[in-house]
């Protein structure tokens, strides 16, 4: 076994993929957050508990529905998305004109009593989610051992981040998209239909979220406080790519994940405030963030 | 395009827009009190009046694009104080604001392709880029890094593919060089002669002579005049007190 830096390599590289599989969730809930408070500006606090629900929602369609993996990846974010289409239309939408303090208010609430159904449905010790028998194993690459599924949530995550990617930049509905963030009044005198532009971004974003929750059901236990834990963690990554930015989010995501992996090799004492330490940098240098748009 | 024949009979018809004791607020701030006017089908008309007379805000209160409304405004038939903009600019008025608005997060051509068609007839792009050549060249660069007139004639090209055949436009040549000023005016009066309708807001009255069939006086919120432009010179002294030329 050879070593780097005085790191046994398989070490390195584990702790590597860790960081990567981390990277991949903070980059999906990040990008969502982004999309949700560009057209929005609402700081959607309840993307934890949506994130939960995700794992949540697979699960019930197995145990409850008989429903597997594969097709809980589709339906879960559907479901989730739903939901959130429903709190966009019935809730946010009638906080739109104040300041975005109340949606943020809104959805912290929101999430804290989504979390506390949960709770109470199936206790706070989580339920185990078998990884799907086609995932399972995985492929000793000599320098590491690399889990099959593993390897599929970081492939899954970069397909759906620039996919999104893709959709928002490239594609006509991005456009309007695009408009509708930077002067809403103007593209609705277009008679583009901003505010269901406004619904379907809400509902787009949460299901981002709802996909991540499916990813890591079969990581994490499926817990209902699994969302509270990650979504601090995901809001240092948002401050420290700036909200403007699609790709920012996405590059940040990954990047932080992967710092947060060789931490824990090199210095592990500093594993869990190393993204705070990188967030309160940045924000003194460049508050709007690394890839953000100064206002 | 109208015959000769078909306009007189549509001026002698309903107005295409009647705007009746039309008033407007930002916020607390009482903006309009009461604008009247009527513009024909196949006319250019033209709002003119002083700084903060309210002719941006005429035009955006018929565009539905403010605060709070009140009074009557009627486009074919249409009463349209109660509707969202987007409906509006779905009976077919195409809107050119004062700040242009072109979008910095979108290219050249994803600001030419936004607007909806709303109605059949639209110039395609090949008409548009006769009509504008500069924009053709640009079409992969940021909207906002065009130059001021390259943006305005943007601004206008976008709403011609929409196929509105009605335009509200706000100060076009403000701003602009005078060779480009006389390639917007030879487009407004290009439109006419297709037979758009159009109102247009002017400090410049000289340039609005060139292009339209009537004037507007606002002046504090209300309509306190109308020239017809052949009349124009009979009402100069008139219109310099107005204007406080
Ligand atoms: N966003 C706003 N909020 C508050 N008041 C406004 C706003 N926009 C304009 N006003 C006020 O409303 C009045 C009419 O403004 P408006 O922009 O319609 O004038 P205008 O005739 O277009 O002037 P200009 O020739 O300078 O463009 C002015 O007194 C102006 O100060
Ligand atoms: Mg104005």
């Amino acid at each position: 076994m050879f070593e780097i830096l005085g790191v046994p390599a398989q070490a390195l590289f584990g702790q590597l993929l860790l960081g990567l599989i981390n990277g991949s969730f903070y980059a999906i809930l990040s990008l969502g957050l982004a999309v949700i408070f560009g057209l929005l500006n609402i700081i959607n606090f309840s993307h934890g508990a949506q994130y939960m629900m995700g794992a949540f929602v697979a699960w019930m369609c197995l145990n409850y529905l008989g429903i597997n993996y594969w097709a809980a990846l589709l339906l879960a974010p559907l479901v989730v998305g739903a939901t959130g289409i429903a709190i966009e239309r019935l809730l946010l939408k009638r906080i739109a004109h104040f300041d975005h303090l109340y949606g943020l208010l809104l959805t912290f609430g929101l999430a804290l009593i989504i979390q506390g159904v949960f709770r109470n449905q199936y206790g706070s010790s989580g339920l185990p989610y078998q990884i799907p028998p086609e995932l399972r194993g995985g492929q000793n690459l000599g320098f590491m051992f690399l889990p099959y599924y593993r390897g599929w949530v970081v492939v899954a995550s970069l397909a759906v981040c620039l996919a999104t990617w893709f959709l928002i930049e490239k594609t006509k509905l991005g456009a309007y998209l695009r408009a509708a963030t930077e002067n809403p009044t103007l593209t609705q005198a277009f008679g583009i239909n901003v505010p269901l532009l406004v619904t379907l971004t809400y509902g787009f974003g949460v299901a981002l979220a709802g996909f991540a929750g499916v990813l890591a059901a079969p990581i994490y236990s499926v817990n209902p406080n699994m969302g509270a834990d990650l979504i601090i963690v995901v809001f240092a990554v948002v401050v420290i790519g700036g909200m403007g930015s699609i790709l920012g989010a996405i590059i940040t995501g990954f990047s932080l994940g992967l710092i947060e992996g060789l931490t824990k090799v090199f210095y592990p004492e500093a594993s869990a405030t190393v993204i705070f330490i990188i967030m309160v940098l940045v924000l003194l240098v460049r508050p709007a963030g690394l890839f953000g748009r100064a206002a | 395009m109208l015959t000769e024949a078909a306009r007189v009979s549509a001026q002698t018809a309903a107005p295409l827009l009647q705007v009746r004791g039309l008033e407007a607020w930002y916020g607390e701030s009482h903006v309009l009190h009461g604008i009247d006017l009527d513009v024909a089908s196949g006319e250019v008309v033209t709002l003119l009046g002083r700084n903060g007379a309210g002719k941006t805000t005429t035009l955006k209160s018929i565009m539905g694009v403010i605060g709070k409304r009140k009074g009557s405004v009627v486009l074919e038939g249409t009463e349209t104080i109660g509707l969202p903009s987007r409906a509006i600019a779905r009976l077919g008025i195409g809107y050119v604001p004062e700040e242009r608005g072109i979008y910095s997060s979108l290219s050249v051509e994803e600001n030419l392709m936004l607007p909806p068609r709303v109605r059949p007839g639209g110039l395609s792009l090949e008409q548009i880029f006769t009509l504008f050549p500069n924009i053709k060249e640009r079409l992969r660069s940021q909207g906002t890094k065009l130059s001021g007139g390259e943006q305005q004639m943007l601004a206008i090209g976008r709403i011609l593919r929409t196929g509105a055949h009605f335009l509200l436009l706000d100060e076009p040549t403000e701003g602009l060089a005078p060779v480009i000023i006389d390639q917007i005016g030879a487009t407004i009066r290009k439109l006419k002669q297709d037979g758009y309708t159009i109102i247009l807001v002017e400090q410049n009255f000289r340039f609005a002579a060139t292009v339209a069939d009537r004037h507007y006086v606002v002046e504090q919120g209300k309509v306190i005049d109308m020239i017809p432009n052949d009349q124009l010179d009979a009402n100069i002294d008139k219109l310099h007190g107005y204007l406080g030329v």
